[in-house]
């Protein structure tokens, strides 16, 4: 009879090294999908102070602006988003069938991308708050 | 044969098949203490094995550990020669199963340096670094040191029904039934699977769902449904097997399985196209 019982470092995620590009790319999307999630949220927490005047949403704006932490957030929000863009479009080629060979090189292709226009985002995001 | 019995000095009851089995026993104990005495030549370079034992009958073997072995290296070396040297030469007890040494009856799939291959396909020179680690694969129970219990990863075969069942035979009784070239290519690469269970193992929404078919039982499902042989009543029915709810539907395209299996079967590919298939055969326009 078999025994089950916990084989340490054979099973859990301690073995990050050896996961695959489409491993990564899957924990990648999950991740960046559950952040999105979170930001609706705040986002529509911000959006719901018009409820209370045009003043009160317009302070709340300026206010978060005006933190150099929301400024460095929010380039991570646009990589988040453009990584899940991308990857989701590598994903839906790949349930159409197409390109299956290059989904390593779609994943990493999507990081590079994804990467240049963070890159390229942070002077927008940063002007005016250091 | 002698049905007599002899008594020796003590009184015990001995006949002389008990002698000779006393003798071989102290002869193969002999040879034993001899291999275990002698220096080993392990020659200019030897090969470092690190593998996983386990033995849940045996008191002192019961916790997971594992044990090195030093084997002399050959050209051509396998994995699983390695292993057959290290239990032919150290310890009898080393447990692992293996049968044709050539990658086709699938009994020896191992995880070797961290990922899922077959013991006798992978060369120990095309491994990187200096120990070979062997482990039991991930995600299934351990009956013994490198032997896992294969039976949910059969269970799941036999359910998707893995033999060709038509509706649809020739007239004559003995008249073949032709698959056209085109059909025959298509199914080419599923017909590969030797039912090592390597990529059910790496697969990690099979090892967190045990409901899920995983990719061989999947894949196994493509070779028949796409066979054109069975025709369109069995087809159907192959397609619900495929689209309920544990089937295809679960893959999240991680390809690990493609990336581990030893037949370069593109697993993920066959799975992605039963489930346009099974969205086609749902669509309706009215």
């Amino acid at each position: 009879m078999s025994q089950s019982y916990d084989r340490g470092t054979v099973e859990d995620f301690g073995r990050w090294r050896s996961f695959t590009a489409g491993m990564w790319a899957w924990i990648f999307h999950k991740f960046t999908g559950w952040v999105l999630i979170g930001y609706l949220f705040t986002h529509i927490a911000v959006l719901s102070t018009a409820l209370a005047g045009e003043t009160a949403y317009e302070n709340t704006i300026v206010g978060l602006e005006g933190l150099a932490i929301v400024r460095l957030l929010e380039v991570g929000l646009l990589a988040v988003a453009v990584f899940h863009i991308l990857n989701g479009v590598r994903l839906l080629f790949i349930d159409l069938g197409k390109g299956l060979e290059a989904q390593e090189e779609s994943f990493y292709a999507s990081l590079v991308l994804t990467g240049a226009i963070t890159v390229a985002s942070v002077p927008t995001f940063i002007s005016g708050v250091f | 044969m002698s049905t007599q019995h002899e008594h020796t000095d003590d009184g015990e009851p001995e006949t002389p098949g008990d002698r000779r089995r006393a003798e071989k026993a102290a002869r193969a104990a002999e040879r034993e203490q001899e291999a275990a005495d002698a220096e080993p030549d392990l020659g200019d370079d030897a090969v470092t094995l690190k593998v996983f034992r386990y033995d849940p009958e045996v008191e002192a073997k019961a916790e997971p550990r594992f044990d090195t072995f030093r084997i002399p290296f050959e050209k051509g070396m396998t994995v699983l020669d390695a292993l057959i040297a290290a239990r032919d030469t150290y310890d009898s007890s080393l447990t692992f199963r293996h049968s044709c040494r050539q990658a086709v009856c699938g009994s020896d799939a191992l995880f070797i340096n961290g990922r899922q291959r077959l013991g006798c396909q992978t060369q120990i020179a095309d491994l990187e670094g200096d120990v070979v680690r062997v482990e039991p694969l991930p995600h299934q129970d351990v009956v013994k040191d490198l032997v896992v219990d294969m039976e949910h990863f059969y269970d799941q075969m036999e359910a998707v029904e893995p033999y060709f069942q038509t509706d649809e035979t020739p007239d004559d009784d003995l008249e073949e039934q032709f698959q056209t070239p085109e059909n025959r290519e298509k199914i080419k690469m599923s017909t590969r699977c030797i039912w090592c269970g390597a990529c059910m193992s790496s697969c990690n929404i099979a090892a967190g769902d045990n409901a899920y078919l995983g990719p061989a039982a999947i894949n196994k499902a493509y070779r028949f449904a796409m066979d054109e042989r069975e025709g369109e009543n069995m087809k159907e029915h192959r397609m619900e097997l495929i689209e309920q709810e544990n089937g295809v539907w679960r893959c999240q395209t991680q390809f690990s399985c493609t990336n581990v299996c030893p037949k370069d079967i593109p697993l993920t590919e066959h799975i992605q196209e039963l489930k346009r298939e099974a969205v086609k055969s749902n669509l309706k326009f009215w």
